[in-house]
């Protein structure tokens, strides 16, 4: 049953733009409840920063519910906090204790820059699905749903892959801020599907092209799985960069043109 | 050159023909647009969810220019994403008497009589197609071991027409409307503008000529035109401050159309979703649903002995009351939500409530687990499961769930015609933004259904209908002083929010707000807490108008300063919705009039004076709203007493 915490320190990152070095601040809380959740206490921390004439600490975030994938946050160097496969909007205050102190950093990768406090630009995400994270099947004129059976398990690996709420965790966690497993899981859901085959090969290449031109390189670390609130395997990564050998050698059309 | 609109009328434009025919005499007998001239259109899209992304995409593979906006960092994010539980459609691959016409009726029926005949037909009908194309698109609905789509059964149903996609369907569709959305940016066609929120609507000429926007990331206020405007922009849930809804759902865009002259429909028809964790602690900004798919194999029930205090497992089962099996036998655990919804309130108000507030009831699926076992019970549930536990630290595996009713969707929304066109000529609303298809009571999984079937199969359609006129004619851009007149409005109104230097945040308000709206306009309302409600509010409005706080400043990112706009716009918003449910003297749906029920508490319609749409005119004053009234007249299926027992 519920409880009370005591006495937390917060030091959590403050940086007015892009361009500003930052720092951190320190605020205590005196006392909060353990059902409260993370995002919960910092709205309470806003509320009395605001009604004491002080700017409110900028953090994205919406759903809590942890679907939209709006939050982020790394609390004491751990992308989405110390509960695994739970983003920081479903953190709740009972996995803390009185006395800690509590790190909020913004995430932290060249590819995602800071916008304001805790706030960061992950639209490069975007762009990795707007150069071929789909299907082309304009609307209208879809045969029908039944027409084409999949097999169970082709469509439950393909929806363990489709969970991805595009948090940005995985590039957070990774030593080198790459973005191999937001980029797989997308490629591997739409890869899988018997619809996404029309497209397979030219997809992989464009996103992982994509992807490159913001991120860093992938060098197997696994630090992206641990992180992930949605338990992502790092299969997806294999996967793709299968396919992305293949399409070198089935898009060589392509290549010869370049 | 006249910036006022004509005197709003109700013409509901419903084609000609039998129901059946009505959306196919609409096809035959509308304006096109050829494929070539479509280029010459510009519309745009506000909201990036389910109807918003689904409509820009589609418009933008017609042809169309298309601009869309989201306040989001991207379109993935709007609140679409968090529907759990499946999207119906009338497919009937379980052979078990779905049809068109059924899907209709149960919609008809669980709206209370009290939705448009027309468009309901149509959204039955164009339901298979949503599937069909979801699909093509890859999203991975469940499957069987044979590789055919599996269902479930829903809430005011006897068939299994829902499908899903594991307790994420809303994810997976709105992902897959993103990604159809996502190729039409990185192939031009659309335009995004991202973490921008729309401020106000523009008219010049007696027609919607654009929108003004706020840039989040930099504050500056800009003027945007178009042939047309989508607002695809959600529900206003939220104005009960504690609500499913995400944080930033707001009534804003509709609200701010509302002003400049589209009618407002049916606002106090709001659904309170019976199954939500129940409230921990009195600073909780936000409640969580449960999926009403967890119904399908849970049991609802209470201690039969008011403030029984046992752990439920020692609870024997002589002293439990399974209250919706026994009070609703044909329908149970699957009875609608606006009746899960009072039945819950009942048992908790008479002290039977469970969990350390006892503001709660059970639902359990030990019954469950001992039929299926617990892996096929974690297959279908487990991740509804996980979050319950993170939530509660309770493991729903071995204690029952507490669930209590929460806002949770809104069936009103802005007054549309058959072509989803406002009383504005140009501006559209889709989605859970219109009023059109739910009526009184929207039923499990079918707003997935909604926002789709406007986005996808109504408004291409539609809107082509109202464009041709202005093929090659010229129309009002930027430049025209009206955009500049409305920019100075808004800028205006942020100054005054942002300079107001009172010792309250808009979070405050927001709550004490939400307080008022839920304790009078909740799940059961009177004519005296009405009467109360419409005194508090401009009471409590008044004190924000002199004692709100936004730090910050104007310019540049200011959160604070978004919140106290939204939060002010919630605030007419909540006098509209008291003043609608004070005139509706019955009991429909979602809307429950103490007064009007029958002698076993059920709603009590009263057909005679109150079948049809009280639509709502902004005058200049929030207390003094216009009542129109579009009359709702059923050809195909009479008026009769909703039961589910």
């Amino acid at each position: 049953m519920s409880g009370t915490l005591k006495n937390l320190t917060l030091k959590i990152w403050r940086q007015s733009g892009p361009n500003d070095s930052g720092r951190f601040d320190t605020h205590v809380i005196d006392e909060i409840t353990d059902e409260a959740s993370f995002l919960e206490m910092l709205d309470i921390l806003n509320e009395r920063l605001v009604e004491s004439g002080e700017d409110a600490v900028v953090f994205d975030h919406d759903c809590r519910e942890g679907i939209c994938g709006t939050c982020s946050l790394m609390i004491n160097g751990q992308a989405h906090g110390p509960e695994r496969a739970t983003a920081t909007c479903q953190l709740h205050m009972r996995k803390f204790s009185s006395g800690d102190t509590i790190v909020i950093e913004p995430w932290r990768a060249s590819a995602f820059p800071i916008v304001r406090d805790l706030m960061v630009d992950r639209s490069a995400f975007d762009r990795i699905v707007e150069s071929g994270g789909f299907i082309t099947a304009a609307t209208g004129g879809a045969p029908d749903a039944n027409l084409t059976p999949i097999p169970k398990p082709v469509a439950d690996a393909a929806m363990d892959a489709a969970q991805c709420i595009g948090c940005g965790a995985c590039v957070a966690a990774c030593p080198n801020g790459a973005a191999n497993l937001f980029t797989g899981a997308k490629v591997t859901h739409l890869n899988l599907l018997p619809q996404g085959q029309a497209e397979r090969y030219q997809r992989v290449e464009n996103m992982v092209e994509t992807m490159d031109d913001h991120f860093g390189s992938c060098t197997n670390h696994g630090e992206c799985e641990a992180a992930c609130p949605k338990e992502i395997s790092i299969d997806v990564i294999a996967l793709m960069n299968a396919d992305y050998r293949k399409a070198k050698t089935i898009n060589r059309k392509s290549l010869s043109r370049a | 050159m006249s910036m006022t609109l004509d005197r709003p009328t109700l013409d509901s434009k419903t084609p000609e023909g039998p129901l059946a025919d009505k959306w196919d005499n609409f096809k035959a007998n509308e304006r096109l647009v050829n494929p070539a001239n479509k280029r010459k259109f510009k519309v745009i899209v506000v909201g990036t969810g389910l109807a918003g992304a689904s409509a820009a995409a589609t418009l933008a593979e017609l042809g169309y220019q298309v601009d869309a906006f989201t306040f989001h960092d991207s379109p993935r994010r709007a609140h679409s994403i968090a529907a759990q539980g499946g999207i119906n459609a009338a497919k009937n691959y379980r052979g078990d008497g779905d049809s068109v016409h059924r899907l209709f009726y149960d919609t008809i029926k669980g709206g209370d009589f009290r939705s448009r005949e027309s468009n309901v037909h149509r959204l039955a009908q164009v339901s298979v197609n949503i599937i069909d194309q979801m699909v093509a698109q890859g999203v991975p609905f469940a499957r069987e071991y044979g590789g055919m789509l599996d269902n479930r059964s829903f809430g005011g149903a006897q068939v299994s027409r829902t499908f899903y996609a594991r307790g994420q369907t809303g994810q997976q569709l709105l992902l897959g409307a993103y990604q159809q959305l996502a190729r039409q940016i990185g192939i031009g066609n659309v335009r995004l503008f991202n973490r921008t929120e729309l401020v106000d609507v523009v008219n010049i000429d007696g027609r919607c000529a654009g929108i003004v926007v706020r840039d989040l990331m930099t504050g500056e206020v800009s003027s945007h035109s178009a042939h047309a405007v989508v607002l695809a922009t959600g529900g206003y849930g939220n104005v009960f401050f504690l609500s499913t809804n995400a944080m930033a759902c707001n009534v804003t865009a509709a609200w701010r159309a509302h002003r400049r002259g589209a009618l407002f429909a049916n606002p106090c028809y709001t659904q309170i979703h019976p199954t939500c964790i129940p409230q921990s602690d009195d600073f909780q900004s936000k409640l969580t649903l449960m999926s009403e798919s967890l119904r399908n194999d849970g049991r609802v029930w209470v201690p039969k002995m008011a403030g029984d205090s046992r752990a439920p497992q020692d609870i024997p089962e002589s002293d439990r009351d399974y209250y919706l099996e026994r009070l609703y036998p044909s329908f149970g655990n699957l009875a609608p939500r606006d009746i899960s919804s009072r039945a819950a309130k009942r048992a908790i108000d008479s002290g039977q409530g469970v969990g350390p507030k006892q503001n709660g009831v059970y639902l359990d699926f030990a019954d469950a687990i001992g039929r299926l076992g617990r892996n096929v019970v974690a297959e279908r549930y487990g991740n509804l499961f996980d979050m319950y536990e993170r939530i509660t630290g309770e493991n729903p595996y071995e204690t029952p769930m507490r669930i209590y009713p929460a806002s949770h969707y809104t069936m009103g929304g802005l007054w549309v015609d058959y072509e989803l066109m406002t009383t504005i000529p140009g501006l559209y609303a889709a989605g859970e933004a219109n009023f059109s298809d739910h009526g009184a009571n929207r039923l499990g999984a079918s707003a997935l259904m909604q926002g789709l079937a406007d986005g996808y199969f109504v408004l291409p359609y539609t809107i082509s209908n109202y464009l041709s006129q202005w093929l090659n004619k010229s129309i009002p851009d930027t430049s025209h002083p009206e955009f500049a007149r409305v920019e100075a409005e808004a800028r205006d109104r942020y100054h005054r929010l942002a300079s107001i230097g009172g010792t309250r945040s808009p979070d405050y308000f927001h709550r004490e707000l939400g307080k008022i709206i839920w304790d009078y306009c909740g799940m059961e309302r009177t004519e005296a807490g009405l009467d109360k409600a419409l005194s508090e509010i401009p009471a409590l409005y008044e004190e924000f108008s002199k004692d709100l706080r936004v730090t910050g400043g104007e310019d540049g990112l200011n959160q604070t300063l978004e919140k106290a706009g939204r939060v002010e716009d919630f605030f007419e918003l909540g006098m509209l919705m008291c003043r609608d449910a004070l005139e509706r003297e019955e009991s429909c749906g979602g809307h429950f009039r103490a007064e009007h029920q029958t002698e076993d508490g059920e709603a009590l319609r009263d057909d005679e004076n109150f079948a049809h749409v009280s639509a709502w005119e902004w005058t200049g004053d929030a207390k003094q709203p216009t009542l129109h009234k579009e009359p709702l007249a059923y050809e195909e299926v009479g008026f009769q007493t909703r039961s589910y027992k």
